[in-house]
């Protein structure tokens, strides 16, 4: 009976970082095909996200029927719970990454501005940072190195707003470039909350090795902390 | 809050195996404490130090402290009757007499010396409403208790043990031999019982234990391995074993 669990189990987390890797390609592949004006690739992740979105439902699945008939308590409790709850910010993640293909579609064919798109990849590549290493701290049940991921969602709004803020100053240079603007502002936006969803899934790597259910969005203990950080830097 | 039983530095041994290893435990007034364990960990045993049941036991040697409030349930001087009224016990199998309802009920008043009708019959009533089973039987007094559902002699065990007015009561496996709906009666009637008693419960059923218990003490080995709150010991204990047993891993 109890190996059956374990079993079970041990599928269920499988499939979760399955998920994860998923989503983390989802999100290369669609900034990417945004920097690369690539609408094939657009396309392509658009059509891939219905496997991503097939997978949380399977994933919910067998974890609400190990809760129906197993009835696990205490760290086998936990383990289910963080998966439920995190494969839904996965899942989300996937949509976001749906909607920055959207961008690619809408705003092809527009001029568009190099130094933004090149500060657009580097935040692609903070995001997909802290994902790989918020699975990693999964894999390891390692709470410390969770907390450590949130962390560095202080490093993703610093540059949501320093990007934001050279959308405008380019928008008021160049009319001509207002649509891929709007667009990379979008992006952006996008990625920034790509980066609150991984300190969520941290969140729940926290719980299932502790028990302990935490707030660890630095931006949200303290709404200015961001601003403040910039304006010392400043 | 002051705890109605104390226990502390609990041993007892039959002959010269030692079954209980220094158990400290307290019970809060009017909560329901679940003794949690694998089968052979000595959650039993205890249980029945707690109303001297295990005194009838040849070369059973109890030592440590054990207090109802103030009395020292083992002083010589201790009535050991009157201990049993206090602290009364159900047990895993109904215990029907061969007697008629009110008879069964009224069993441990007469014992007690009560005699009088009409206090007896009042009793009855009100032990039978708490046991939540006087609808059901209150037009069949007379009728012998052993023409009872399983769950309704579990019940009338409990109003016997109630009629005496106890102020703790002893459960072991209470609803281990009941079917699923006779349990969840019995586990609506102790919940319900809750406000006028403290009762403590050795049960099998992990579900059972979070279900009704404010508090679990979880025994391993003759040994108390964790006491905690209820809501803590099955989403977060802070032992391993706890965790491993409470999710059926050993035991």
């Amino acid at each position: 009976m109890h190996e059956l669990f374990a079993d079970e189990l041990k599928k269920l987390r499988g499939r979760f970082m399955e998920m994860g890797i998923n989503v983390s390609e989802q999100i290369y592949a669609s900034t990417k095909s945004f920097i690369d004006h690539d609408l094939k690739a657009a396309n392509k992740v658009i059509e891939d996200d219905i496997t991503t979105n097939k997978e949380e439902v399977s994933l919910e699945e067998r974890a609400l029927k190990l809760i129906a008939l197993q009835q696990p308590v205490a760290s086998d409790f936990r383990a289910i719970i963080s998966i439920l709850k995190a494969s839904t910010d996965l899942e989300r993640m996937g949509d976001y990454s749906v909607n920055i293909a959207r961008e690619t579609i809408r705003v092809k064919g527009n001029p568009r501005v190099n130094e933004i798109e090149k500060a657009i990849d580097e935040m692609t590549k903070l995001i997909r940072e802290m994902l790989e290493e918020a699975l990693d701290a999964y894999v390891r049940n390692d709470e410390k190195m969770a907390r450590k991921v949130a962390l560095r969602d202080l490093e993703a709004d610093k540059q949501y707003i320093l990007i934001r803020n050279n959308i405008t100053a380019a928008m008021q240079q160049d009319s001509e470039t207002v649509v891929a603007n709007s667009g990379y502002m979008m992006v952006v936006r996008l990625l920034e909350r790509m980066g609150d969803h991984i300190v969520n899934l941290s969140e729940w790597i926290v719980y299932n090795a502790s028990g302990e259910l935490v707030e660890l969005n630095p931006g949200k203990k303290d709404p200015e902390m961001v601003q403040k950080l910039l304006n010392d830097k400043l | 809050m002051q705890p109605i039983i104390t226990t502390k530095n609990v041993k007892l041994s039959y002959g010269s195996f030692e079954a209980l290893h220094d158990i400290n435990l307290d019970f809060e007034k009017n909560k329901i404490t679940a003794l949690i364990g694998p089968s052979g960990c000595g959650k039993s045993t205890y249980l029945r130090c707690l109303n001297r049941m295990n005194d009838l036991i040849d070369g059973v040697t109890i030592t440590g402290s054990f207090k109802l409030n103030d009395l020292d349930m083992y002083d010589e001087k201790t009535d050991v009757v009157e201990l049993r009224r206090k602290v009364g016990m159900v047990f895993q199998q109904p215990i029907p007499f061969p007697l008629s309802i009110r008879e069964n009920v009224a069993y441990g008043l007469k014992l007690n010396g009560h005699v009088a009708k009409e206090f007896i019959d009042q009793r009855v009533e009100e032990s039978l409403r708490q046991a939540a089973l006087w609808d059901e039987v209150k037009d069949r007094l007379n009728d012998s208790a052993l023409s009872l559902s399983g769950g309704q002699q579990q019940r009338i065990s409990i109003a016997r043990v109630l009629a005496v007015r106890p102020e703790v009561i002893l459960m072991d496996e209470p609803t281990s031999a009941l079917d699923p709906i006779s349990s969840a009666q019995i586990e609506d009637t102790l919940l319900a019982l809750k406000k006028d008693y403290t009762i403590i419960i050795v049960t099998h059923n992990m579900q059972q234990a979070t279900r009704l218990s404010d508090k679990t003490a979880f025994f391993n080995l003759g040994n108390l391995i964790e006491f905690d709150t209820t809501e803590k010991l099955f989403m977060n204990p802070s032992k391993k074993e706890t965790d491993d047993y409470v999710n059926g891993k050993f035991g």
